[in-house]
């Protein structure tokens, strides 16, 4: 008796949940409806009308977004960046997070202070300098230089976090390793990378959805070699136009950090909380 | 280190002492730190220096033009604007999102459906700004046809008040006077007895109502004022001010039957014919008409991505993508709170509302503080979703600072000089709360 008339005290919050949680969905929901309207119908249906006449739907505009050159070369250009720069980050990240953590070498803390100064420094400071960098090194329009620039700008957080989780590792392991005769190398690759993992496979997972998301990067250091966001950038100077090439275009490009995002929840939200409460 | 390998091998002959232990760690150490200092250095220290010999550089980069840059980042039109707009967005967006990260995450912890609703709020942060833009930029569309947030204000607005039937009509003759706001109204004053041809033209054929039939011509009442409301026109001609076959009447229009001093006095609905009848009218002469409720002008919409609005639009979008970064990060607060506490205040008697107000809030502060800090910080850069919410009519007006410098430093100005000091004014910006994340750190240390 108590709980039912403890549950109906909670039905409108019950309620204001639902409708702020389907508020939330809506966006994304309209988006992907709207991506199955036939080009001819587009500009006189609004996507809510598509619930009460399902029939027109169709997959013809994701036919042509994949018969579209241009933006299936993007999905794969955003996959070679955020997967190899995720690789090299977590790499030279982690090498530095276990020198923070347990390395003593002089200036130790004054160095982690720096590198959490670098922490908010906004990327429109290297914006410039970097362009001309990369015009000068022929590293201008290509991939790798997509994938080293973000490998930098990720690394303070990186080095942050792994830091901070490599340091929480029992020192007896680490000890008992070093008595054994274990070479520092050795050490790192055989119990630290291990050990470490969950805070690796969240900074990955951040890394990997941070690129992939990443608009300014590569408009600026890029002409013909286009991720997906610029791609669909690009496109979006036409809007109203093309509305049936941009909406199955954006919804390919977020369907795929939103698997990612979905799959590896857990990790990412670890990620987030120790980056930001710690 | 070339130092340290040159006196390494000086020693090699002599055992291996303690200086050459040390020796061997920083090699190490350096092998350790090597690839990231490199990356640090490159792309960040250098580049940073750089930005900001380069805003004393005039466009071309050759002459040393002092504080030029920086005078005209605070006198063009284009950048106050962004200013301003950036002073809006810390103004409003950090405390906005951090308030509804509060209450989402309160209000869920009662509720055992918690994940799946965080899970649907939280998702939008996988979404990149630009796509999310993409989607409210699709969202806000003028047209209530094609944007949805219009489409649910055109349903509200049409549910609460009746809308009218009509949208556009004008007299098809001049015995009919007056306008859509007004109401049309016959010339010649009526008595009991007598008929009321209320011909209406320009009406936009989809807007004839269904069940519209064919006009009937008014019969005379004893006592009662009768009268047709239809549609003045066919095909290929007819006579104004005649009901003829093939016309329609126009059922659901508001007849208002008016007195000498012009006040409603009487008001009724025509029939699916278009007639319409007032019995019993009290002696004296009235004017007959069609009412101002028959009509109202279409929803057009709200421009939210016109100049005015856009900023607000931008932040819609923005906020929706955030809250879910707030509601985790303070409901992971909320987690660590221990439960005692809350249950010693309940026990003592405090309400809900106090031992939020009282217990939860002061003790989730430290929690509070970093949302909104990192919000802050997120504010200051915010460029992507301008980009796509906005369209290219509107940018100058959704300028933020981030946004400015890119448009000046590649979008078509490409002006090297002034974009470095816009750059060097962002990082002066976020400069607090570097100190602030600095000085934390060395705290806890």
């Amino acid at each position: 008796m108590k709980r039912i008339l403890r549950a109906a005290a909670n039905g409108p919050l019950h309620l204001a949940l639902a409708f702020i949680a389907l508020l939330w969905l809506i966006p994304t929901f309209g988006l992907f409806l709207t991506s199955l309207i036939p080009a001819s119908d587009i500009a006189q249906t609004g996507w809510w009308e598509v619930l009460s006449k399902p029939s027109i739907t169709t997959f013809e505009n994701y036919r042509d977004l994949f018969a579209n050159n241009d933006l299936t070369k993007a999905l794969l250009t955003t996959v070679e960046i955020a997967v190899g720069n995720t690789i090299v980050l977590v790499l030279v990240a982690s090498l530095a997070g276990y020198a923070f953590a347990w390395l003593r070498f002089p200036g130790r803390d004054l160095l982690f202070a720096v590198v959490i100064a670098l922490l908010v420094v906004p990327l429109q400071t290297a914006l410039i300098p970097i362009f001309s960098l990369y015009n000068n090194t022929g590293l201008f329009d290509t991939v790798l230089g997509l994938i080293l620039f973000h490998v930098a700008f990720g690394l303070p957080f990186a080095i942050f976090l792994l830091r901070n989780f490599f340091i929480g590792i029992p020192k007896d392991i680490l000890e008992s390793a070093r008595i054994d005769g274990a070479s520092e190398l050795r050490i790192f690759f055989r119990l630290i990378l291990p050990l470490g993992l969950p805070a690796i496979a969240s900074l990955a997972i951040f890394q990997f959805l941070w690129t992939w998301n990443d608009l300014i990067v590569a408009l600026t250091f890029g002409r013909n070699t286009q991720p997906i966001t610029v791609a669909i950038f690009s496109q979006l100077r036409q809007f109203g136009t093309n509305i049936e090439l941009i909406a199955p275009a954006s919804f390919v490009s977020l369907a795929i950090p939103l698997c990612v995002f979905l799959a590896f929840q857990r990790y990412f939200v670890q990620g987030l909380l120790a980056g930001s409460v710690k | 280190m070339p130092g340290a390998i040159a006196d390494a091998s000086v020693r090699a002959d002599s055992p291996p002492g303690p200086r050459a232990g040390r020796w061997r760690r920083r090699a190490i150490t350096a092998v350790f730190l090597a690839p990231a200092a490199f990356f640090v250095i490159v792309w960040l220290v250098y580049p940073t220096v750089q930005t900001v010999i380069r805003s004393f550089f005039d466009r071309s980069g050759s002459q040393f033009v002092w504080f030029d840059n920086y005078r005209s980042l605070f006198t063009s039109d284009t950048l106050l604007t962004a200013i301003k707009n950036n002073a809006i967005w810390v103004g409003v967006v950090p405390a906005l999102v951090t308030a509804i990260g509060l209450i989402f995450a309160v209000l869920t912890e009662r509720v055992r459906w918690s994940v799946a609703f965080k899970i649907a709020v939280f998702m939008p942060m996988a979404i990149s700004l630009f796509a999310a833009g993409v989607i409210w930029h699709l969202m806000l569309e003028r047209d209530p046809q094609q944007g949805a947030v219009n489409a649910a204000i055109k349903v509200a607005r049409d549910a609460l008040r009746s809308p009218g039937v009509l949208t556009a009509a004008a007299p098809s003759t001049p015995a009919l006077e007056g306008s859509i706001e007004q109401g049309f109204v016959l010339k010649t004053p009526l008595v009991a007895g007598q008929t009321a041809l209320l011909g209406l033209t320009a009406i936009p054929p989809d807007e004839v109502p269904k069940g519209a039939r064919q006009a009937a011509t008014p019969q005379p009442v004893t006592g009662a004022i009768t009268g047709t409301v239809w549609r003045d026109f066919k095909p290929g001609g007819g006579t104004p001010g005649v009901v003829e076959p093939g016309e329609l009447g126009l059922p659901g229009v508001t007849v208002e039957l008016r007195n000498a001093a012009g006040t409603p006095v009487a008001s009724t609905t025509s029939a699916d014919d278009g007639s319409f009848e007032f019995a019993d009218v009290k002696p004296g002469s009235y004017r007959a008409g069609v009412g101002s409720k028959t009509f109202s002008a279409p929803f057009e919409g709200v421009s939210w991505l016109g100049p005015k609005l856009i900023t607000p639009a931008v932040m819609i979008a923005y906020i929706w993508v955030w809250a879910g970064f707030a509601m985790v990060v303070i409901a992971a607060g909320l987690a660590a709170i221990s439960r005692e506490v809350l249950e010693a205040a309940r026990t003592d008697g405090a309400t809900d509302w106090q031992v939020f107000r009282r217990v939860t809030v002061p003790m989730l502060a430290p929690v509070l503080s970093v949302v909104f800090i990192t919000m802050l910080i997120n504010v200051l850069k915010v460029f992507d979703i301008v980009l796509s919410v906005a369209p290219g009519s509107s940018q100058d007006d959704a300028n933020v600072i981030a946004l400015a410098m890119w448009r000046t430093s590649f979008g078509g100005v490409n002006d090297f000089g002034l974009g470095s000091a816009i750059a060097v004014f962002l990082f002066v910006l976020v400069i607090p709360v570097l100190a602030l994340n600095v000085r934390r750190f060395r705290r806890e240390i």
